[in-house]
């Protein structure tokens, strides 16, 4: 089973459209990785189907980098 | 045929336009979900649909309830997959003065014509995103865009409807999911049989086709929208009202 950072990681690159390398813990969804806001909900969507969980949106909203995602299923999930 | 197996909700699909539409989307393949208020009506959708030989069935829903809502799509989801068609066609008129008319009057028309499609949009996005495909079409009405003395509350409900499909056509369109609304003037439905008689006369002489229109051919251009053939329109409000507005 791998590691929660390297499931998070994995689904960025895939939803985003990026190198899994280029997907740097600090690195922002928007700003670095190139994500418009509907990619934003759609990788919120994706993680909550492979960690199986529902994610609120106001929660949602302040998951903006990978360090985030992952530092969010680990309190929640973990 | 163009939708097969696509499954398609269509809401207030008991009688009326809504009844014409399941058909049509049903005889074009689709798996036809259409909604009534209550069993006994949900359930005659149901045999009609299977008496065509059409895929589908009639389902319960208020869609003045969250909560029926969540039942409705956990039920069609379970037995039929991700609607990937929806036609937000459920409404009611509470007709008044504006100077006369009780807030009850304007939230009843509100929550049901517009909040609806707010609530089910939302509800079915999720799917129709991850189909990459997805069809949203919202009746609307011919008073949205000319007005209608004694109908402050239903048109700004369908006004409203078209403003929210244009918002959302632009946001999930690099998803390949449209979001038009078509408008009806006035259809041979239970919604303008209650109109008086010197009202409908007056109307008709307002109307270039001298006729009011059928449930089948609003119909036939949801089921346009909704097909292949319709996949470039979107955003719009197509009117279909036999020539009495024109804009
Ligand atoms: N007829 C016209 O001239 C005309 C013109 C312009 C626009 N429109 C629009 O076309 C649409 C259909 O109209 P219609 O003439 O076919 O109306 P209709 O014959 O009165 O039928 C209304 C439909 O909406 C359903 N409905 C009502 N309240 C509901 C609720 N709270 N939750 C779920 N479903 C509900 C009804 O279900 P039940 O049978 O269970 O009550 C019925 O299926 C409406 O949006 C209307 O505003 C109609």
């Amino acid at each position: 089973m791998s590691s929660i950072e390297e499931r998070v990681k994995k689904i960025v690159a895939e939803q985003l459209g990026v190198k899994e390398d280029e997907v740097k813990a600090e690195a922002s969804f928007v700003e670095d990785l190139g994500a418009d806001s509907l990619d934003t909900v759609e990788l919120v969507m994706a993680l909550e189907e492979e960690f199986e969980t529902e994610i609120p949106d106001e929660e949602a909203e302040k998951i903006t980098t990978v360090q985030l995602a992952i530092d969010y299923i680990n309190a929640n999930l973990a | 045929m163009s939708l097969e197996n696509k499954v398609a909700l269509v809401t207030g699909a008991s009688r009326g336009i809504g009844a014409a539409i399941a058909e049509q989307l049903a005889q074009a393949g689709a798996v036809v979900i259409g909604t009534a208020t209550s069993e006994s009506g949900a359930a005659a959708i149901g045999e009609r649909l299977s008496a065509a030989g059409y895929q589908g069935a009639g389902m319960v829903l208020d869609v003045t309830s969250p909560e029926s809502i969540d039942n409705l799509l956990q039920q069609v989801q379970e037995q039929y997959g991700v609607p990937v068609i929806l036609v937000n066609n459920a409404g009611i008129t509470q007709d008044n003065l504006l100077m006369r008319m009780s807030e009850e009057e304007w939230f009843n028309v509100v929550n049901t014509n517009l909040s609806s499609i707010y609530r089910l949009s939302k509800a079915v996005l999720r799917g129709m995103m991850k189909a990459r495909w997805g069809r949203i079409v919202n009746v609307g009405s011919v008073v949205g865009s000319m007005g209608n003395a004694g109908q402050a509350n239903y048109a700004a409900t369908k006004a409203g409807a078209a403003g929210f499909a244009r918002s959302l056509a632009a946001e999930v369109g690099s998803r390949g999911i449209t979001v038009n609304t078509v408008a009806p003037g006035f259809i041979d439905t239970d919604m303008t049989k209650i109109l008086p008689d010197d009202q409908k006369a007056d109307l008709l002489k307002r109307i270039p086709l001298g006729r009011l229109g059928k449930p089948e051919e609003i119909a036939a251009v949801v089921a346009f929208l909704a097909s292949g053939a319709g996949g470039y329109v979107s955003g719009e409000t197509i009117q279909v009202n036999g020539g009495m507005y024109m804009c």
